[in-house]
């Protein structure tokens, strides 16, 4: 390898540095930010009314295929975890609730956990959504603890692991 | 070596404003983008059949591969 | 030139191997979706008959990987105006394999690939690898790809009445070929793709078979075999956008441009529609237009002499001519409830109707005649008219989806 060649390896490092730096700047943590959302069957899903409970809140859409593989796993948890104090919302973030309403309707497993619908993206914006799915976890005096970024097959593991955590407290 | 530079001072400008700029699309907003009429190729077997009859018989070859905006799942 | 896009390109790698490295870990990239789906096709145009089945196998295998294979045949029956004016028809099978494989590890795709085609008097081998990136909060996708075939050229003659390989020729050529390219999203409703390419061309670069055509004296004329230079390299840029309209449609438009060592200019222009009906139909309407507006320096359609300089070309393809595509399709998308595992079936339709008129390439035919028998009334050569070609394609294809 020609020391220009090296040259460019040790050039391309620094740049990629550059990249990393964003990733890291958006963290998580603080009072979790309010809101009050339309829910299913005209009921209005507001987060307070969670308050001392474990909330997990999952922002889902019908157009993403990680989202829906998710969701038996999400109403599997929810009615395991339920009784100790735990509870899921799934906020959808389409403009149009209707698409929802039809995915969720068809749904072998129809999901029970209370879902959100985030028509104009608000609280998507609040919550400084980055990527689809993200899971954020709230602890039972309303703050943050950690944001979870997308879905893939396994971390469903680490969901239960930081709901466990967080129900001892 | 020209086109180095300028690779080099384009990477420099985007790695920088990478932190200034926020993405000005939402992941939540990708609805549209991730409909299957959106992509470039529906169909590969068919795209790669027809680039093959154009390219036999034209002068031209090249930059037809496909890109594409992903459905902002993760 | 070549050394110096290796530096590049292996330079840019590294950042976005680092990046990816680094960021990768907290979120992933989607790979390409399961699917099987098979082709029949129909080329009917000037003279050539294609037909042939084509079929694509793509499995994910895990979360990391996508294989994808590839298999395709391509049956010619051929009696076009460069067969009929100085050889005579042929039927010949083409048989061609891919196979591919892609990586996905956060936010990047590593994809390598070969590709294998043979037919009786050629054969080529090409493998490939490709990077993409996504990155800038996916609305970004960056990409890098090379790929290098090496091929094999000979040429058939007829022995005792059997089509074989002339034992005296056996030619190669080597091509090699870069590209980068760039996706954006501009808004919640556009994208955008640049790419750009390189592919240099090293070897016997003609065909064994075509002929060049020459005065002898005004009114009579002969043929030689051509000459080509044995290098060609080719520049070739693009950019594509496609936007959602309101009403649930979507519309795209291309431009190509093209410019080569051997002096050939070529635009492509394209433009799309795609409209979504009634739950199960997809409809879509497609133009396409090329126009090579500058022939390859050493191309005539009949020359003033024999040998009448380093190179000579006759090949229609590097003419200047101008060519309309206009194709229709229509997708029907079905479910079946006895069959879970298939998340959507779609049987495709689609026609296509090519026109191309050639500026300065002559029907040869008028003078020459067909398959040595010369015309009743043969025209002056160089007044003949000129060619004019019509083509039908057609494709019928199911898709599955898994």
């Amino acid at each position: 390898m020609s020391a220009r060649t090296l040259k460019g390896f040790v050039k391309g490092l620094a740049l990629a540095a550059v990249f990393v730096l964003p990733a890291f700047a958006a963290s998580s943590s603080g009072p979790a930010p309010a809101f009050q959302l339309a829910g299913r069957n005209g009921k209005a899903i507001d987060l307070s009314q969670f308050k001392g409970q474990v909330v997990m809140i999952n922002f889902w859409a019908t157009w993403c295929k990680p989202c829906r593989d998710e969701m038996p796993l999400l109403e599997d948890i929810y009615k395991k975890y339920k009784p100790m104090g735990f509870t899921l919302v799934g906020v959808n973030v389409e403009p149009d609730a209707k698409d929802a309403e039809a995915w969720l309707g068809k749904l072998a497993k129809p999901v029970s956990f209370p879902i959100a619908f985030d028509t104009d993206s608000k609280v998507s914006k609040m919550y400084k959504v980055a990527v689809m799915p993200s899971t954020v976890f709230v602890d039972r005096k309303g703050n943050i603890r950690v944001m979870h970024k997308g879905y893939k097959a396994g971390d469903e593991n680490a969901y239960l692991t930081q709901i466990r955590s967080m129900l001892k407290e | 070596m020209r086109i180095r530079g300028l690779i080099l001072i384009t990477l420099a400008v985007l790695s920088a404003g990478c932190s200034s700029i926020e993405p000005w699309v939402k992941p939540y907003d990708r609805e549209n983008l991730a409909d299957p009429i959106m992509a470039f190729t529906r169909a590969p077997i068919s795209q790669d059949f027809l680039d093959h009859v154009f390219e036999s018989r034209e002068g031209s070859r090249g930059a037809t591969g496909g890109g594409g905006g992903g459905c902002g799942c993760n | 030139m070549k050394a110096h896009f290796t530096r590049l390109v292996l330079f840019v790698i590294t950042c976005l191997a680092g990046a990816a490295g680094l960021v990768g870990t907290a979120t992933a990239g989607v790979l390409p979706e399961d699917r099987a789906d098979l082709l029949y096709f129909r080329y009917d145009g000037g003279g050539v008959e294609i037909t042939g089945p084509s079929v694509l196998v793509r499995k994910s295998i895990g979360e990391h990987f996508s294989v994808a294979a590839n298999y395709y045949i391509d049956m010619v029956s051929s009696a076009s105006i460069d067969v009929e004016t100085t050889a005579s028809p042929y039927e010949d099978e083409r048989t061609q394999g891919s196979l591919s494989l892609d990586f996905l590890h956060g936010k990047s795709t590593y994809s390598v690939g070969a590709v294998k085609s043979d037919e009786s008097d050629y054969l080529a081998d090409t493998w490939f690898a490709n990077i993409s990136h996504d990155m800038f909060g996916d609305l970004t996708t960056i990409s890098f790809g090379f790929k290098n075939g090496q091929n094999e050229v000979f040429r058939n003659v007829n022995i005792d009445g059997v089509k074989v390989n002339d034992p005296n020729f056996a030619e190669e050529m080597e091509s090699k070929s870069y590209n980068v390219s760039v996706s954006q999203i501009i808004t919640k409703n556009l994208v955008m793709t640049g790419q750009y390419e390189v592919i240099t061309d090293e070897g016997f670069l003609r065909s064994p078979y075509r002929q060049v055509r020459f005065f002898i004296d005004p009114f009579t004329q002969d043929t030689q075999s051509e000459v080509y230079p044995n290098t060609r390299s080719s520049n070739s840029a693009s950019v594509r956008a496609k936007y959602f309209l309101p009403y649930r449609a979507a519309v795209d438009a291309m431009y190509r441009f093209y410019t080569d060592t051997w002096g050939v200019i070529g635009h492509t222009g394209e433009l799309g529609y795609v409209h979504p009906l009634a739950n199960h139909w997809i409809f879509e309407g497609r133009v396409r237009y090329y126009a090579q507006t500058n022939p390859a320096d050493f191309y005539q359609d009949i020359f003033p002499r024999a040998d009448y300089a380093n190179f000579m070309a006759r090949d229609k393809e590097l003419a200047t001519y101008d060519a309309v595509t206009a194709g229709i399709s229509a997708t029907y998308e079905f479910k079946i409830d006895r069959f879970p595992w298939l998340a959507k079936g779609a049987l495709n339709l689609r026609y296509d109707y090519m026109q191309v008129n050639y500026d300065d390439f002559r029907d040869a035919r008028f003078s020459l005649g067909i398959y040595g028998v010369p015309p009743d009334d043969p025209l002056q050569p160089g007044t003949e008219p000129l060619y004019k070609l019509n083509a039908n394609i057609i494709q019928l294809y199911i898709s599955a989806f898994f």
